[in-house]
């Protein structure tokens, strides 16, 4: 078990974390974005959910350090009373969740066609590909808001709230597919003339078999960079929709939400409604960015 | 060299002209849902509408009445009004102005689709005397008729019948017809041009039989829903007026040279209604029977909300809270009877309990978020106070183009609502609000069905009163048997705040109308 920790421990990737101070800043304040995220019922400290626990005296307060701000709410209170810090908390949770999940369902998507498209090729490869340049002439976040537009009015205005956040995590994903397609199908086409992949179509496997268990493994490299990279950018996205009003419902609000409802209040003062989700959402962003910087450089055999 | 001076002369020509072009640019947070005056009973729909069409009797710069379409009118029987309707005016597209078109419109507003039913309701029949003089008669006596037929507009019976108008498009229905987008009034102002949602364009009546008070050469109406860019937009002198003001920016723009801020009490009573008719609510966890029903629920309901709360930190003091359905400068309020019931969640909790709800229920709330002043975060509000008595409110705040006709239909269990009586006189809320509904437009707006027999006969019995003190007592009378039956939870009036820049003058209302023939521009 030692041997392994330390055998972990001295594996280029690790070296390469443990001697960029700029990477351990960044994976300490992803750490603690997710963690505060992830735990946020039981570290926040109050439920901006829970109504009853809502006090609208308590409503505005700056943050605690400013004149009027009480300890109680160490970042102020919003228009209704809520605890800005705990809404940032539930809010990060939302916007985290969204980001992870419509990744998720890009790289599934992406990676399936590009292994396809690079495997295969011929007729397949070429339609795939057309798409993909169809869809990469246009902004990802314009793809986003046409299939949350549609969903919108496609579905029944009573389900709306209750799906508005797998259609999101749907509008995101599929705008984000064509990366991961394109470079796992350069992978593919690479490493499907390379002699283990021949060996194995000797030996009869199946061309799905082949596929999945020997191609993909070694084009998953820079997938993960793309992901990691994505992952930061996915947030964005959701943020904008929110901020635009198509995104989650201000009953679950993400930071994109949060921002939106504070830039109300910009003008007449009270700024620490829009700006901490805004900060919040800078570091969370920046950090995610940072770790996947660091991941692209420290697998590119080229840069070592 | 002619062309030269051809040029100059263009030029000066283009100059001359710039400096008399008044364009007045104004904003409002919703957009007027339709062009047809008959279409919706909402003061903004009714104040824009009012620039294009003209009833018989209109209100000046202090609602006093005045002359419109009808030039003087006289009681001649108990129920016997005699109207002398103005000569020689035309509609914007030529035709002339005859009792004819008096009788259209009563019959267009009392009929199918029409929401300003209760305007009309008391009228049985319009006699054509001559084409300038007309009978109303009324089927009781009416002695305030003329109060309450100011904001019934006269359309154009040519004009309605050629294009296919005959009657409004009923806002509940959600259909549109050729008035609603379309406009042919005798007003000071003409339509020119409707982009629903995005922008509405009136130009001067060149032909109005008025003096011409305002100096504008085209008027532009931008709906523009989200406040901070309404603040940007009258900031950045992109619009020269904009209402309302969001509450957290007025005194940042009282403090701007450049603007003016105009504020006052407006006539609006914002209240929240209960459905308890329905033996069982359309939208609550409650199956089988309507809590709504038991007094103690609702009265639970009204001390479970923290009105001075709600004027502090949402209204930041720009409210009076109010204990009646009629807000003071209103005919027939009462003083006496304004004290609304203490706050005091234990009680709330106890009636609940009592009431056989001592774990509360869930109950969806309908709520406008771009009618009233912070609507939306009132509603917010309530459903956290209620949510301490153990009440869950499942809040569903929407724009009031898809609100309004959701709640006329009575599609609710618990909704708000703000209402200026258009009469200025209490008759127009018991009526409108609190009467049982009935026939012409008898408690169209009374969502929740609150009904009892003696406010229904005291209503009635008010329409047709002359003795002032007799009148009051009825008002009052009535007035205090809704309050103690919870018919209706009332929270306060609203503060009107307009933001226009310097040099803009305009007259404030205080039903919150802005009419654009008393609008200068330096």
């Amino acid at each position: 078990m030692r041997a392994a920790l330390g055998r972990l421990w001295q594996h280029d990737l690790a070296y390469s974390f443990r001697h960029s101070p700029v990477t351990l800043v960044a994976a300490l304040l992803t750490l603690a974005c997710v963690g505060g995220a992830l735990f946020a019922p039981w570290l926040a400290p109050h439920d901006p959910f829970d109504l009853a626990s809502l006090n609208l005296l308590d409503a505005l307060k700056p943050p605690a350090w400013m004149k009027g701000g009480s300890p109680a709410y160490l970042l102020g209170t919003d228009d209704q009373g809520r605890d800005v810090l705990s809404t940032i908390m539930y809010g990060a949770r939302i916007s985290l969740a969204v980001g992870a999940a419509s990744v998720l369902f890009s790289m599934v998507i992406g990676v399936a066609l590009g292994l396809v498209a690079g495997y295969l090729g011929g007729a397949l490869d070429a339609l795939i590909m057309r798409v993909a340049d169809v869809q990469l002439s246009f902004p990802a976040i314009l793809i986003a808001l046409l299939i949350d537009g549609v969903a919108r009015v496609a579905l029944p205005r009573a389900s709306q709230e209750s799906i508005a956040i797998p259609v999101l995590v749907l509008a995101i994903g599929v705008s984000g597919w064509v990366q991961y397609a394109r470079t796992v199908r350069g992978s593919a086409m690479v490493e499907k003339g390379k002699e283990y992949v021949q060996a194995a179509r000797v030996i009869g496997r199946r061309p799905l078999a082949i596929m999945f268990a020997h191609v993909l493994p070694n084009a998953m490299g820079p997938v993960l960079v793309i992901a990691t990279i994505h992952v930061a950018s996915a947030i964005i996205t959701e943020a904008t929709l929110s901020f635009l009003g198509v995104g989650v419902p201000p009953t679950q609000p993400s930071l994109g939400t949060l921002i939106r409802i504070g830039n109300d209040f910009l003008f007449s003062g009270e700024w620490w409604i829009t700006l901490f989700p805004g900060i919040a959402l800078i570091v969370l962003v920046l950090s995610v960015n940072l770790l996947g910087d660091w991941l692209r450089d420290a697998l590119n055999p080229k840069l070592r | 060299m002619r062309c030269t001076r051809l040029l100059v002369a263009l030029f000066a020509a283009a100059l001359a002209f710039g400096a008399q072009a008044k364009t007045f640019r104004y904003a409002d947070q919703g957009d007027v849902v339709s062009m047809d005056p008959y279409m919706l009973n909402e003061s903004l729909l009714l104040n824009f509408t009012g620039n294009v069409y003209e009833a018989l009797v209109g209100r000046g710069k202090k609602l006093e009445l005045q002359p419109e379409l009808a030039t003087a009118w006289k009681q001649t029987a108990p129920t016997v009004w005699r109207f002398d309707l103005r000569q020689g005016v035309t509609f914007h597209d030529g035709t002339p102005f005859t009792a004819d078109d008096v009788i259209f419109s009563w019959q267009r507003a009392k009929g199918e689709g029409s929401d300003i039913k209760s305007y009309v309701g008391e009228i049985t029949e319009i006699r054509k005397i001559d084409d300038h003089t007309i009978d109303i008669v009324t089927q009781a006596p009416l002695p305030i008729l003329p109060d309450v037929i100011s904001q019934w507009r006269i359309m154009s019976k040519a004009w309605c019948e050629k294009n296919n108008a005959m009657q409004p498009s009923d806002v509940r229905k959600g259909v549109e017809n050729y008035a609603s987008n379309h406009a042919d009034g005798t007003g000071p102002f003409m339509l020119k041009e409707r982009q629903p949602g995005v922008k509405t364009v009136l130009v001067p009546n060149p032909h109005w039989w008025g003096k011409v008070e305002h100096n504008v050469t085209e008027a532009i109406f931008t709906p523009i829903g989200n406040p901070a860019t309404r603040v940007a937009a009258l900031v950045s002198g992109e619009i020269d007026m904009m209402e309302p003001v969001p509450l957290q920016d007025i005194a940042r723009l009282r403090a701007d040279p450049k603007l003016v801020i105009l504020q006052g009490p407006e006539l609006r009573t914002i209240f929240l209604g209960m459905d308890q008719h329905r033996d069982e609510l359309l939208y609550s966890s409650v199956k089988g029977k309507n809590p709504f029903k038991d007094l103690r629920v609702r009265r639970a309901f009204y001390v479970a909300i923290d009105e001075n709360a709600i004027k502090t930190s949402i209204m930041r003091g720009a409210a009076t809270p109010t204990a009646l359905m009629v807000a003071p400068g209103i005919r027939g309020f009462d003083p006496k009877l304004n004290k609304r019931y203490p706050y005091n969640p234990a009680q709330a909790k106890k009636l609940l309990a009592e009431a056989g709800y001592p774990d509360g229920f869930e109950v969806r709330m309908n709520c406008p978020n771009d009618r009233y002043v912070n609507d939306a975060q009132i509603c917010q509000a309530v459903a956290a106070m209620l949510a301490k008595v153990g009440v869950k409110i499942d809040l569903a705040a929407e724009p009031k183009a898809t609100y309004f006709p959701k709640i006329l239909k009575r599609d609710t269990s618990f909704y708000m609502l703000g209402w200026t009586p258009a009469s200025y006189d209490s008759q127009n809320p018991l009526f409108a609000l609190m009467a049982t509904p009935g026939p012409g437009g008898q408690g169209q707006f009374n969502l929740g069905w609150y009904s009892d027999a003696r406010v229904d006969e005291l209503t009635k019995a008010i329409a047709s009163e002359t003795d002032q003190a007799k009148r009051q007592a009825m008002i009052s009378e009535a007035f205090k048997i809704h309050k103690e039956a919870f018919g209706h939870i009332p929270l306060h009036q609203q503060a009107l705040a307009w933001g226009m820049r310097k040099g803009v003058h305009v007259v404030q209302l205080p039903d919150n109308f802005n009419y654009l023939r008393w609008v200068h521009i330096d």
